[in-house]
């Protein structure tokens, strides 16, 4: 049973946090301009990195606040928490579509 | 009876008797269920699980391999090992054939967990543990030390000196000393048996093992200790290796340290004339000591030379040591009578033959949480490789077998000093030469070196292949005798070093945990919360049937005598229909969304415009994921400019609060909103029917409630009797209805007024099965039910609820791709029985008739599926709502679905059935 940091509560056990994905994929400013692969891009495709993950959380059976985190994803440690806006600036621009 | 005068730590004063086969055995307090038998010659009637060979006591404790029983009383208990059961009067075991039995009465003892957070955890109280706990706690660390046996010492028989006292009196000294700290939690008899991430340890403490009655009155039975330490001490000590040879499975077999244990600890000889076959050179000890408590013993060692100051001390008693000699086989029935040595396979008679290859370091601890294992050579033994951070392993578990080198390391220059002994390097000697089909590895699985050999000829070269293979180390021991030997014999047979082969994983738990133990107390009424509505208990009086939606019970019909659900539903329904029906609604979720952007949010989330929705009015809300599928549907009340009332379905009330949190606080930060869950707060009834305006009238009598001052998707708030009730036009039934909302403290009595005032109307309370057929009869989708994540509005048919004017809103762009606008989408329609008597099964497939009216060939191309099916009383007969391939393209269209082998006609329609023109809404 891992120990998380929640940035507001401090370490508490893996089971009170829910897993919310890559961070810093960042909700489209205008969906309308954007073709439907770079739609499907956003919707549906994440990175999957072996090593350090930049991923949302959120501690939910605690404070139920959002937080960002680095995680590496071959040992599962934490390697830093932080509020999201701090750990995972968010953007408007989307991963570029690979043809 | 073997039991000698003057050896062992049971309370000789007192006597308890148990009973094994049915046979009564006396023994005494501090007795384990084997030293009584054993002390009486005697053995379980074991059997070997595949080859039904006889089967005694191989060890004296959690390693034996061998002698298991089930416990009938004072608890049923299976696959128990006779070495760990604590011998109390009135015990009742017998002898297992391989495989236990479950116990068939129910289990009437509690079960406990307990959250302890440390410093540091030291695990084993041998020496090694204990002074490393009493270095910590004189340091001023919160320290917990857990031991697995019922006292302290590990493996100390009293025989050695430690600062120049009796080892055992220097144990007691300490043990008192922790025993007196107030930072100390000292736990005997108490087995950590899973390390976890981050210094999370469980361990399992035996409350009632060792006391006549259970104790079960007074205490809970075992508790599990959820420990989180800062730094774990490993300091589980060794587990003696023994020698495998032919026939290595008769009773009378055991490891050299397991005798010498029964005689230090209970005062029992376990054999009169005794072969000691070893390579190493604590076997020694078991030899001296065996013979001084009286046995005739001889020693077979298998290096070239035997060490030289054990030799002296065997000399001064007249022990015959052998070097350079293997025992390569054994003699006897149900007991050992001879051992074959040498390789003319000489009979040496016998009663008890102890072997010991030397020491297996207990690293499980270390291993469970990552911590990586070495070959050693100069031990025979895989032991840590590499410090993990927060654990050390101390002592034997190190592979420190020297006392003196074990209190070192342990307590550093603060430790009490012991006898310096030479120690002459172990021989590594896995089995002797012998028939490998009677040469057994795990002897608990029948497993033989002839296995081993199989499955290396089958082409498996991984220890963890050959041991699923086998089946070796997956016995109730878990290999704690045999996973090396496997290893060394899998190695020796591909003639590769043991070194690159490695050994099989470690993994919790480390000795067998009843499941009922990690239940806990979360069992029976407390395995899952249930939740319950204010009026739960007038549901039960009314006599309903409840179903399960999430943790809710809510009343899903309210049969008369006689009735079954189906009689009961068109009952329920027809009074909906044709009169009132009232039903508790209070289960849906509600979440009050409050602040000045609160509109901006909705209108973000819901495919439907919310910010043009006027105070006081209601509409009804869709919500989607960004794929564009709906995830939830409920109505949205608007209470003020800044305030709305979201109701959500009742299973998806906390998924809709966290996505709306999520949007929330990821994307939208600078949205000025609040979110408050009012699920439980407020208790809603539905009153439903072309009599509900009667019956709400005559309650809230201040109010207007006529079809003009109070139209259809607005809401009202009043008072009865000074207690705020709000009252809405909403209805999922098509019927005049009224949403008649109270907070949860006055929800019975205001379902007692609306019953009253109901009752010349027949009002009829009816459940979710009965709500299910009213929708369904109009066309109204429940999600999850009819939907399943890969329906978007428009599939539904609720095209008119996505809002055209909204720039974006969660989900919009996805109606744009392609896959959405396939006119071949699977779509909402009704399905008929052109037979107007089939109740099509729920998930029944769908599919074209091929032109003769039969199945086509297969494969059979599939429709769609039923969705929801039922018997209306409206209609009467029966009717489904369905997802079929371009349904509204098919309506009109008689398709075909399957049932018990038949072929049912099923005409494909418009989804609403009952009142389509929407005449009956206002009364």
């Amino acid at each position: 049973m891992q120990l998380i940091a929640c940035p507001w509560c401090g370490p508490r056990e893996e089971i009170e946090f829910s897993y919310g994905g890559q961070a810093a994929v960042a909700y489209p400013a205008d969906p309308a301009s954007l073709s439907d692969e770079q739609w499907a891009r956003f919707v549906f495709f994440r990175d999957n990195p072996k090593g350090p993950f930049a991923e949302r959380w959120v501690h939910s059976a605690g404070c139920r606040r959002w937080f960002g985190a680095v995680r590496d994803t071959r040992t599962y440690e934490f390697l830093s928490v932080g509020p999201l806006s701090a750990t995972t600036a968010r953007t408007s621009v989307l991963p570029e579509a690979t043809p | 009876m073997s039991r000698i005068e003057g050896y062992g730590r049971i309370d000789r004063s007192r006597h308890v008797t148990v009973t094994v086969d049915g046979a009564a055995y006396t023994g005494h307090p501090g007795d384990s269920l084997a030293s009584v038998l054993l002390a009486h010659d005697a053995r379980p009637a074991n059997t070997g699980v595949k080859l039904g060979r006889p089967r005694g006591i191989g060890a004296s404790w959690t390693e034996d391999p061998t002698g298991l029983v089930q416990v009938e009383e004072p608890f049923p208990e299976p696959m128990l090992l006779a070495t760990t059961v604590e011998a109390t009067d009135g015990l009742v075991a017998r002898g297992v054939n391989g495989q236990g039995r479950l116990s068939e009465v129910p289990d009437l003892a509690r079960y406990d967990r307990l959250h302890t957070h440390c410093d540091v955890l030291v695990i084993g109280a041998g020496p090694a543990g204990l002074v490393a706990a009493r270095t910590a706690a004189r340091r001023g660390d919160d320290v917990v030390l857990v031991d697995d046996r019922p006292t302290a010492g590990g493996t100390l028989t009293g025989t050695e000196t430690i600062d120049g006292r009796p080892s055992l009196d220097v144990v007691d000294e300490i043990v008192a000393e922790l025993t007196t700290s107030p930072n100390v939690t000292h736990l005997q008899r108490t087995t950590a048996f899973g390390h976890y991430d981050d210094g999370f340890v469980l361990a399992l403490e035996r409350r009632t093992s060792h006391t006549d009655d259970g104790g079960l009155a007074r205490r809970s039975r075992q508790r599990v200790h959820r420990i989180r330490a800062a730094r774990i001490v490993v300091a589980a000590g060794a587990i003696e290796r023994p020698i495998v040879l032919e026939d290595n499975d008769r009773p009378g077999i055991m490891l050299a340290a397991s005798a010498r244990d029964f005689l230090h600890r209970y005062g029992v000889l376990a054999g009169r004339e005794v072969v000691v076959f070893t390579s190493d050179d604590a076997a020694y000890a078991a030899a001296v000591d065996l013979h001084d408590a009286g046995a005739s013993v001889q020693v077979l060692d298998a290096r070239a030379t035997a060490p030289t100051l054990w030799s002296r001390r065997c000399a001064d008693r007249g022990i015959a040591v052998t070097a350079n000699t293997h025992v390569h086989g054994t003699r006897g029935e149900d007991r050992i009578t001879a051992a074959l040595v040498g390789p003319e396979r000489r009979e040496v008679a016998c009663d008890l033959l102890l072997t010991s290859g030397g020491w297996n370091p207990t690293a499980h601890l270390f291993s469970h949480v990552g911590g990586r294992l070495a070959y050693d050579p100069s031990l025979g033994a895989f032991r840590p490789a590499a410090p993990r951070p927060g654990v050390e392993v101390i002592g034997a578990a190190d592979g420190t077998f020297g006392l003196a080198d074990i209190l070192r390391q342990a307590g550093g220059v603060g430790a009490p000093p012991a006898n310096e002994e030479p120690r002459d390097p172990t021989a590594v000697l896995w089995r002797t030469d012998g028939d490998p089909t009677r040469q057994f590895v795990d002897i608990q699985r029948d497993a033989t070196v002839a296995d081993i050999a199989r499955a290396v000829g089958a082409g498996m070269t991984s220890v963890e292949h050959v041991k699923r293979y086998t089946t070796i180390g997956t016995a109730h021991d878990q290999g704690k005798t045999s996973g090396v030997i496997a290893s060394g014999i899998t190695a020796e047979l591909l003639g590769r070093p043991v070194e690159d082969l490695g050994t099989t994983t470690f993994r919790p738990p480390y000795t067998p945990v009843a499941f009922a133990a990690l239940a806990g107390r979360e069992r029976g009424d407390l395995f899952d919360p249930v939740r319950t509505t204010p009026i739960h208990d007038r549901h039960v009086a009314a006599g309903a049937e409840f179903e399960d939606v999430g943790q809710w019970k809510r009343a899903r019909h309210y049969p008369h005598p006689g009735e079954n659900m189906t009689d009961a539903v068109l009952r329920e329904c027809a009074a909906v229909r044709t009169s009132v029906g009232i039903m508790d609604a209070s289960t849906l979720g509600k979440i009050d969304v409050r602040g000045p952007d609160a509109a901006v949010l909705l209108d973000r989330l819901y495919t439907n415009m919310m910010s043009s929705l006027k105070v006081g009015r209601v509409r009804y809300g869709v919500m989607c994921g960004n794929d564009g599928m709906v995830f939830d549907d409920g109505t949205v009340l608007r209470l003020a400019d800044d305030r709305f009332l979201v109701t959500t379905t009742t299973g998806n009330a906390a998924a809709v609060l966290d996505w709306m949190e999520e949007w929330l606080q990821t994307e939208w930060p600078e949205l000025r909103v609040r979110l408050t869950s009012v699920t439980e707060q407020w208790s809603i009834f539905a009153v439903a029917g072309p009599r509900s305006r009667d019956v709400v009238g005559a309650v809230f009598a201040d109010l207007d409630v006529s079809n003009e001052a109070f139209g259809f998707m607005t809401w009202h708030d009043t008072a009865l009797d000074g207690v705020p009730v709000r009252l809405a036009r909403i209805s999922f039934s098509g019927e005049l209805a009224f949403e008649v909302s109270v907070s949860a403290w006055y929800a019975p009595a205001v379902w007692a007024r609306l019953l009253e005032a109901g009752r010349d109307h027949g009002i009829t309370p009816y459940g979710t099965e009965t709500m299910h057929v009213l929708r369904a009869e109009k066309g109204y989708p429940i999600i999850g039910q009819d939907t399943d994540g890969t329906v978007s509005p428009h599939d539904l048919g609720m095209a008119w609820a996505v809002s055209k004017k909204k720039p974006d809103f969660v989900g919009r762009r996805s109606f744009g791709r392609p896959q959405n606008q396939d006119p071949l989408r699977k779509q909402l329609v009704s399905l008929l029985p052109t037979d107007a008597a089939t109740k099509l099964p729920e998930g029944s497939q769908i599919v074209r008739f091929a032109d003769d009216g039969r199945l086509p060939a297969p494969p059979v191309p599939m429709l769609g599926h039923v969705t929801s099916s039922y018997h209306s009383a409206a209609l009467d007969r029966p009717f489904a709502l369905a997802l079929v391939k371009g349904g509204r393209e098919r309506i009109g269209e008689v398709v075909g679905v399957p049932v018990a082998g038949e072929l049912v006609p099923a005409l494909i329609g418009e989804t609403v059935l009952v009142d389509p023109e929407g005449a009956r809404r206002d009364g």
